[in-house]
């Protein structure tokens, strides 16, 4: 009776019916579903925006400066447009990083339970505004502000080219607000795995609370806190229609009171009615984009990997 | 000496925090006070018109709805299928390290570049062009990787003893997926799903390029199904070109609806976790 059940059993393994079969298959196409999408991008992105490089010359299109793609003899310099979308993206960071650390020190080891209930869901709603919001009050508020400063500081200027205030200044400070939620979930996150007992130690040494946070849990939450910074460096860089209008969108040396142009508002304001290698230059700009990006990702895997082996 | 140090890193500290906080009280107030005088029967059920001399979203919240239910409609069972294999059949091996490493890479790439790809790929090779199934699948790659990675938690939740029960009571493995895993996996699903609807009102870098900015409502039945392959401009597209245009108040106007949309997910969301967390301990 007993073998006979194990038979039973074990024959029922060995022919597993149709349905589950298909089932098993079905799940792993759907697995593969995402590896396809990621090289069907990489494929299509450079594909795409090779063309170009080799057309208008690895020299012509990243080192010169001058933008007219649609001159009688057109010129494609995005040189200007790759140094604002770096030195954009740097001072968004420079700005956004600290306000998202101290906020993050604030939510996990700073606040009474009280105020933290107030300050988590304000940074998850902050987090969850659409980007073209943003870019509204950017115009409504940041360019009328930065234009009295304008005027103030070039009113005796010859050269300068009057912007409105659509600048560079206006769309960092948009950037650095929209990295803010990024950078204080990832660096909460990784000031709360640090040990508790790192910090009981160090009070027990007779270190204040304060001396505690930035002299022994900040430096071991590092490998979290780049992680974020990484994270809020990708997401300032890939960010579009927010700044696309507060930025003033022409193609200048990105100093604070110029309009500038970024990688990701080119995109935006030129791929409409580009054609032929006008638009292939755009889709050059897009692969360099994806470029950038594919390097944080590397990095931030790198970082978060060796903060893992350190825990360990 | 210290003490006046700790103070001041203390005060810096709660004024990070209030930066916060006042940002998103000033946003709200701001973009109230600005747009919610525009709002009205109207404007919410018309159309844009220069004949008519109306002004109108009602074409645009339609889009939005249809990018929505089309793209979830395309993306959750695949999410879920990867998730189901990822957590269920697979074993650790380079195809799961793949799929997670390109899971991963996807929910990195910025939106901008979803919408020239999706323009690319849908509008052209597919020769979709701009149409609303071009926004649709574009917005599918962008929002697996949060559907997939909802799941999967979900899924590890569920403990291993209703597995084995099944299991051992004879049942197969899809029998077992689909009647005692997908049920206890419910809630974080659902909660994945909303927090794919709240990226998908909010996109527009993906959409311009590939849903385009059509804004009439269809005037049939026949219509009604064959819009999928029209241009449709959804709620943030409008807001976008109407500020280009400086029409602010429309511009307002879209922007309250957006944040009552995306204050109900985020409440909505907020619900759904604290239920399922729930859950979770009773079960325990």
């Amino acid at each position: 009776m007993k073998t006979a059940e194990t038979n039973k059993l074990s024959g029922r393994k060995q022919n597993k019916s149709a349905v589950e079969e298909i089932a098993q298959i079905v799940f792993t196409i759907c697995a593969s579903f995402t590896i396809l999408a990621v090289f069907s991008i990489l494929l299509y992105m450079f594909l795409n925006g090779m063309p170009a490089l080799f057309k208008v010359g690895i020299k012509g299109l990243l080192f010169e400066t001058v933008w007219k793609p649609t001159a009688a003899e057109p010129q494609y310099g995005i040189l200007y447009v790759i140094l604002t979308s770096v030195v954009g993206t740097f001072m968004a960071v420079l700005i956004g990083v600290p306000i998202g650390i101290l906020t993050a020190v604030f939510l996990a080891e700073a606040a009474p339970n009280r105020l933290a209930a107030v300050v988590k869901p304000a940074v998850e709603l902050l987090a969850g505004i659409p980007s073209v919001i943003y870019g509204l009050l950017g115009i409504m508020i940041l360019n009328p502000l930065m234009y009295k400063q304008e005027l103030a500081l070039f009113k005796d200027s010859e050269t300068h080219q009057f912007t409105g205030g659509a600048n560079l200044i206006s769309a960092v400070l948009v950037l650095a607000i929209m990295i803010l939620p990024t950078v204080i979930n990832m660096s909460e996150t990784a000031i709360r795995a640090v040990h508790p007992s790192l910090k009981s130690s160090s009070l027990a040494l007779g270190a204040t609370h304060m001396q505690t946070i930035f002299h022994v849990i900040l430096p071991a939450a590092k490998s979290g806190i780049f992680a974020a910074i990484m994270l809020g460096v990708g997401r300032a860089i890939g960010e579009a229609m927010a700044i696309t209008l507060v930025s003033g969108s022409s193609v200048n040396l990105p100093l604070p009171f110029n309009s500038v142009r970024f990688l990701t508002t080119a995109l935006v304001s030129e791929m409409g009615y580009a054609s032929d290698l006008h638009r292939e230059v755009l889709f050059t700009i897009g692969l360099i984009l994806f470029v950038f990006i594919m390097i944080i990702n590397i990095l931030m895997e790198r970082i978060i990997k060796k903060g893992g082996n350190m825990d360990a | 000496m210290r003490k006046q140090k700790d103070a001041l890193l203390l005060f810096l500290i709660y004024l990070a925090a209030a930066f916060s906080v006042l940002l998103l009280i000033g946003i709200i107030v701001y973009v109230f006070a600005k747009g919610i005088g525009v709002i009205n029967w109207g404007f919410l059920t018309q159309v844009k018109s220069t004949l008519k001399d109306t002004e109108g979203i009602a074409g645009n919240i339609l889009n939005t709805i249809y990018i929505v239910v089309l793209t979830l409609l395309i993306a959750t069972p695949i999410g879920i299928g990867s998730a189901i294999y990822l957590n269920e059949y697979a074993k650790k091996g380079p195809f799961v390290r793949m799929v997670e490493f390109t899971t991963q890479t996807l929910s990195g790439i910025p939106s901008i570049l979803f919408g020239l790809f999706g323009m690319i790929f849908f509008g052209s090779v597919m020769e979709l062009g701009y149409s609303i199934l071009t926004g649709a699948l574009t917005l599918t790659l962008m929002i697996l990787p949060l559907i997939i990675g909802n799941t999967r938690e979900a899924l590890k939740t569920v403990p291993d003893s209703y597995r084995q029960g099944a299991i051992g009571i004879g049942a197969t493995k899809w029998y077992m997926i689909r009647t005692i895993l997908l049920p206890s996996a419910m809630p974080g699903i659902i909660t994945g799903v909303i927090l794919a609807i709240g990226r998908i009102v909010g996109e527009s870098a993906a959409l311009l390029f590939t849903a385009g900015s059509g804004y009439l409502l269809p005037n049939s039945m026949k219509g009604f199904f064959s819009k999928i392959l029209e241009s449709g401009g959804t709620l943030t597209i409008e807001l976008y070109l109407s500020m280009a245009k400086a029409k602010y108040d429309v511009a307002f106007g879209i922007a309250v609806v957006l944040l009552v949309i995306v204050f109900f997910i985020n409440l909505l969301t907020k619900v759904l976790i604290g239920k399922w967390s729930n859950y979770g301990k009773n079960k325990d």
